[in-house]
């Protein structure tokens, strides 16, 4: 067990490895599916959180995605991503869930319609630049993560598939079904809300006791 | 290089996706470094917006509840059990189809280390005792195997020698003549005669095997 773990961690061999586990799997050694999902575990959980906001329904849509990719597994072709095809399961079976429980009737009617107009990003006398460091202290991440929560569902979900799930924009344009134009505009919108938010955060102490170099940067 | 407008604040704040995804022509690409070179204020823009795609990029930022892992890999094995019965429904088939194979295969293989082929002649009588590496002579469409010098050897022209071993492997007979001395040891006992000696020379097969390891 542990030198799968081992091989499939390692960025040299993991494609290998990764594509010799699907072979298996698909040819019915079902018991090395969880081997197989468990580098990508984190990542579906966040795609299923980013779209029901709820930490319970975020893993039993997680748990029901992966049972109906190892149902399709023989379904999956070489040609794709495999951590993309498990992520766009995950977010299809998210969406079917909140259209069953209409949870989205919480967030608008209007919500999915993108804005006219620019969004006009906030001048920041002194904003610095949060190091990546700070991500080890947990409430750097939870105020990261209270920012990301508050914006709205549309600018949410595809910052979350493109930024943190890594797909790109025609993937992320898929898995939410709509255009890649609109992908565009919402990730333009939400990366600069999330800098406008992480300023104000600034400004406000969130990370004053962050161990910042001294020196005066531009913004 | 086209040389182009400088762009605005408003043009910049527009591509600034682009510009951090690469996915620009070269000629705006330059014509926004240009800018950055001297707007404090975009710069601070591109930079922050930089930040939050690699903060948030970060697998730190995901955090899963305790036991998240252990919870999908149960339920996964939960399934796999489940789905267990539907598969043993066929393969619970074939299963016994091939054991029952694989034990015919060794019954097959196992007689043609003992009686490999018939036995050639009808008349054959038993025969105990034979040494296994003992060397006798079989001809051309004969039934039995002799002594080398026998004279009831047929076809003389056509004999070959072989072992009593093979001889027997074969299906050949011990000849009634030559070879009494064995079938009258035979006629003492009430046990079949041709397996006793087939049984003795794999016995003597496994003392050799044993004696190479």
């Amino acid at each position: 067990m542990a030198d799968v773990n081992v091989a499939l961690n390692n960025p040299a061999t993991g494609t290998t490895r990764e594509q010799d586990l699907i072979a298996k799997v698909q040819f019915g050694h079902h018991e090395l599916f969880y081997e197989l999902v468990r580098p990508y575990e984190r990542r579906i959980y966040a795609a299923g959180m980013a779209i029901l906001r709820n930490e319970n329904d975020a893993e039993d849509v997680a748990q029901e995605a992966m049972l109906k990719a190892l149902a399709n597994i023989r379904q999956f072709r070489a040609e794709a991503k495999f951590s993309t095809w498990l992520i766009q399961i995950t977010v299809n079976e998210a969406l079917m869930r909140r259209r069953k429980e209409r949870t989205a009737m919480t967030e608008g009617i209007d919500d999915q319609r993108d804005e006219g107009g620019e969004y006009t990003p906030r001048d920041f006398a002194d904003w610095r630049e949060i190091p990546s460091e700070a991500l080890e202290r947990k409430e750097i991440r939870q105020k990261l993560a209270q920012a990301l929560a508050s914006l709205d569902r549309k600018y949410r979900e595809v910052f979350v598939l493109r930024d943190m799930e890594q797909l790109n924009i025609q993937e992320t344009a898929e898995a939410l079904g709509i255009s890649v134009a609109s992908v565009k505009t919402r990730l333009l919108r939400a990366r600069l809300m999330l800098r406008d938010l992480l300023a104000g955060g600034w400004q406000n102490g969130w990370f004053s006791r962050l161990p910042f170099e001294k020196g005066t940067k531009p913004w | 290089m086209v040389d182009r407008e400088p762009i605005t604040c408003d043009q910049l704040c527009r591509e600034i996706s682009n510009y951090l995804e690469g996915d620009l022509a070269p000629s705006m690409r330059a014509a926004i470094d240009t800018h950055l070179l001297t707007c404090s204020r975009c710069r601070s823009l591109v930079e922050g917006t930089r930040n939050v795609i690699r903060l948030y990029g970060d697998e730190r930022m995901i955090d899963v509840p305790v036991g998240f892992g252990q919870r999908l890999e149960k339920r996964l094995a939960r399934n796999a059990r489940e789905l267990h019965p539907r598969w043993t429904s066929w393969s619970a088939w074939l299963i016994p189809i091939a054991a029952l194979t694989l034990f015919a295969g060794g019954l097959r293989w196992a007689n043609s280390l003992t009686t490999a082929h018939p036995l050639l002649s009808e008349h054959a009588q038993s025969a105990k005792g034979i040494p296994p590496e003992m060397t006798v002579v079989v001809s051309e469409g004969a039934k039995e195997f002799h002594v080398p010098g026998c004279e009831f050897i047929h076809n003389k022209d056509k004999e070959h020698t072989l072992t009593a071993r093979e001889a027997v492997r074969e299906g050949y007979v011990p000849c009634v003549r030559c070879m009494r001395k064995y079938l009258e040891t035979a006629s003492n006992t009430t046990e079949p005669l041709f397996p006793v000696a087939i049984a003795e020379i794999d016995a003597h097969d496994e003392r050799q095997l044993h004696h190479l390891r």
